[in-house]
């Protein structure tokens, strides 16, 4: 078995198992909470607009809005660090296929394990500093190696195979 | 029935049974249960106009509950389809996985168990919900989800220690899936399932960039001015105004599902026709049957998140020709399965076989 392939298969399987512990110790000890929070944040926002104090209400609101950005990003997370990696897995047993030198493979199979792991770490890093235009690029730059290291790949299952000498 | 086999089998079958699961849930319940989160938000502004916060709280507890039904069986869809994935990507590694035969066959066995029961236990959340449980927030049917997902992580670990032991001693556990390197196994359904699933990949991942580059942080905004706009029409008693923001509401949660939506339904079903290229050899059809199975499979995963987008544009028109696609990628993958049981069928018959001529 070639590195290019091991990175992936290993790194897939790593990937994934590490995607699934976070998923389950973030529904374990965090993820109720969370939802009760965001729940509660918003009827209490309509609640005390009920009762006529709209700048608690406007508070509420906030921390509502607050709750979701970090929510729909762990999610996110989860699921994008799970799904990278069962297609780093995927790649992995066909990567062969891939009609490049195993120099170009190991780069595309290392951009691939590198953007996979990078991207959701950095839209987790988000729900910490709401925002941060370092955590975005981090992001853009993670997606944009696993973005262009598929596009390598589907260019080299789409090349000719070389004759064997 | 082999490890191999069994993930396969299981593989397809979770991943069958969830999109049926997903095509019934748009079906007959997706649009009702929108419609039910804007009555909710009707009513609460018209309980903060009138000034009434008990009521307020009970609309509240009314709209999670509603929520909880969705979200609920939209993890129980995605959660049986993922398990479904990770069964056939452990079918492929089988042969690197440097373990007994008797252990790979029990921990298939557990995977399947944990990849039926995980999304059960997410959908019971909702009906269960803390009936007779000692925690404060976690009730029984969350414990069998976690647990579920605890034993798909723990056969994870497993295989990955597999993996390892693999590694060391490069020696197969078993024969590899018969690859492309030769010519026979380099078919028309093979070729079409993975160049069509990568390039559905890849167009995934684009428009996912696209989204969380253009629309997802506006929407994010949107909402909370949405909601800033429905309480101070309530309370300045303009209820006609108060509605509009409503509808804007659901307007926005539907840009968001559809664009959602799309993004992960062409991964998955891209995803989904890559790993059916590698099962093919085990597909015990015609040759015409298998192309007629991968035209209809790459059609649907077409059809599906396209139309799914349009929705935005074309109502419920659009949503119809959707479930469709998605029906045609069910019928797809049953016929393969069917051609998969014929396959395992012969094998295991020839495997009796063997045992009672050498009795």
């Amino acid at each position: 078995m070639t590195g290019s392939r091991k990175l992936l298969i290993f790194g897939g399987m790593a990937l994934a198992a590490f995607g699934m512990l976070y998923g389950l110790q973030y529904a374990l000890f965090v993820e109720h909470q969370t939802l009760d929070h965001m729940g509660g944040s918003l009827a209490q926002s309509f609640s005390e607009a009920a009762n006529r104090n709209l700048g608690q209400s406007q508070t509420a609101l906030e921390q509502y809005g607050e709750t979701k950005y970090d929510y729909v990003r762990q999610v996110d997370a989860h699921s994008h660090w799970i799904g990278l990696a069962m297609l780093m897995i995927v790649l992995g047993v066909i990567f062969e296929r891939v009609n490049f030198s195993e120099g170009i493979r190991q780069v595309v199979a290392f951009s691939l394990l590198a953007g996979s792991a990078l991207f959701p770490l950095a839209v987790i890093l988000q729900t910490y500093h709401h925002g941060a235009a370092v955590l975005k690029a981090l992001a853009v730059v993670g997606s944009s190696l696993v973005i262009a290291a598929l596009a390598a790949a589907a260019w080299g299952f789409a090349r000719p195979a070389r004759p064997l000498k | 029935m082999s490890a191999r086999r069994l993930y396969i089998f299981g593989g397809i079958a979770l991943i069958a049974a969830g999109l049926l699961f997903g095509d019934i849930f748009a079906v007959f319940m997706l649009h009702q249960n929108a419609a039910r989160q804007g009555e909710a938000l009707v009513a609460a502004s018209r309980a903060v106009a009138a000034g009434n916060a008990a009521a307020v709280n009970e609309v509240f507890s009314h709209l999670g509950n509603v929520l909880e039904d969705r979200g609920t069986k939209v993890d129980a869809h995605v959660h049986m389809i993922d398990a479904g994935f990770l069964a056939l990507l452990l079918a492929l590694v089988q042969p690197y996985i440097a373990l007994s035969r008797q252990t790979k066959k029990s921990l298939a066995t557990l995977f399947i168990a944990g990849g039926v029961l995980l999304p059960v236990g997410i959908f019971l959340i909702h009906y269960v919900g803390l009936t007779g449980s000692p925690f404060a927030a976690i009730g029984w049917a969350s414990v069998l989800a976690d647990s579920a997902g605890a034993l798909l992580v723990v056969v994870l670990i497993v295989q990955a220690w597999g993996f390892w032991r693999y590694l060391r001693s490069r020696q197969l556990s078993e024969p590899e899936l018969p690859g492309f390197e030769r010519p026979n196994e380099d078919s028309m359904p093979r070729r079409a399932l993975l160049t069509g699933g990568t390039i559905l990949v890849l167009l995934g991942f684009l428009h996912g960039a696209y989204y969380a580059g253009t629309l997802l942080y506006e929407h994010e905004r949107m909402e909370i001015a949405i909601l800033q706009g429905l309480i101070n029409a309530a309370t300045t008693g303009n209820l006609d105004a108060a509605t509009t923001e409503v509808n804007n509401f659901g307007g926005l949660a539907g840009a968001r599902a559809v664009n959602i939506a799309a993004h992960s339904h062409i991964i998955e079903f891209g995803l989904l026709a890559m790993l059916l290229s590698f099962v093919q050899p085990f597909v015990f059809l015609s040759e015409k049957w298998k192309r007629r199975w991968v035209k209809l499979l790459l059609g649907g995963s077409v059809i599906l998140p396209v139309f799914v987008l349009l929705e935005l544009k074309f109502g419920l028109l659009a949503g119809g020709i959707a479930d469709i696609g998605g029906l045609m990628v069910i019928v797809g993958l049953v016929g393969m399965l069917v051609g998969i049981l014929r396959y395992t069928g012969g094998l295991d018959a020839a495997e009796r076989g063997v045992t009672e001529g050498a009795r």
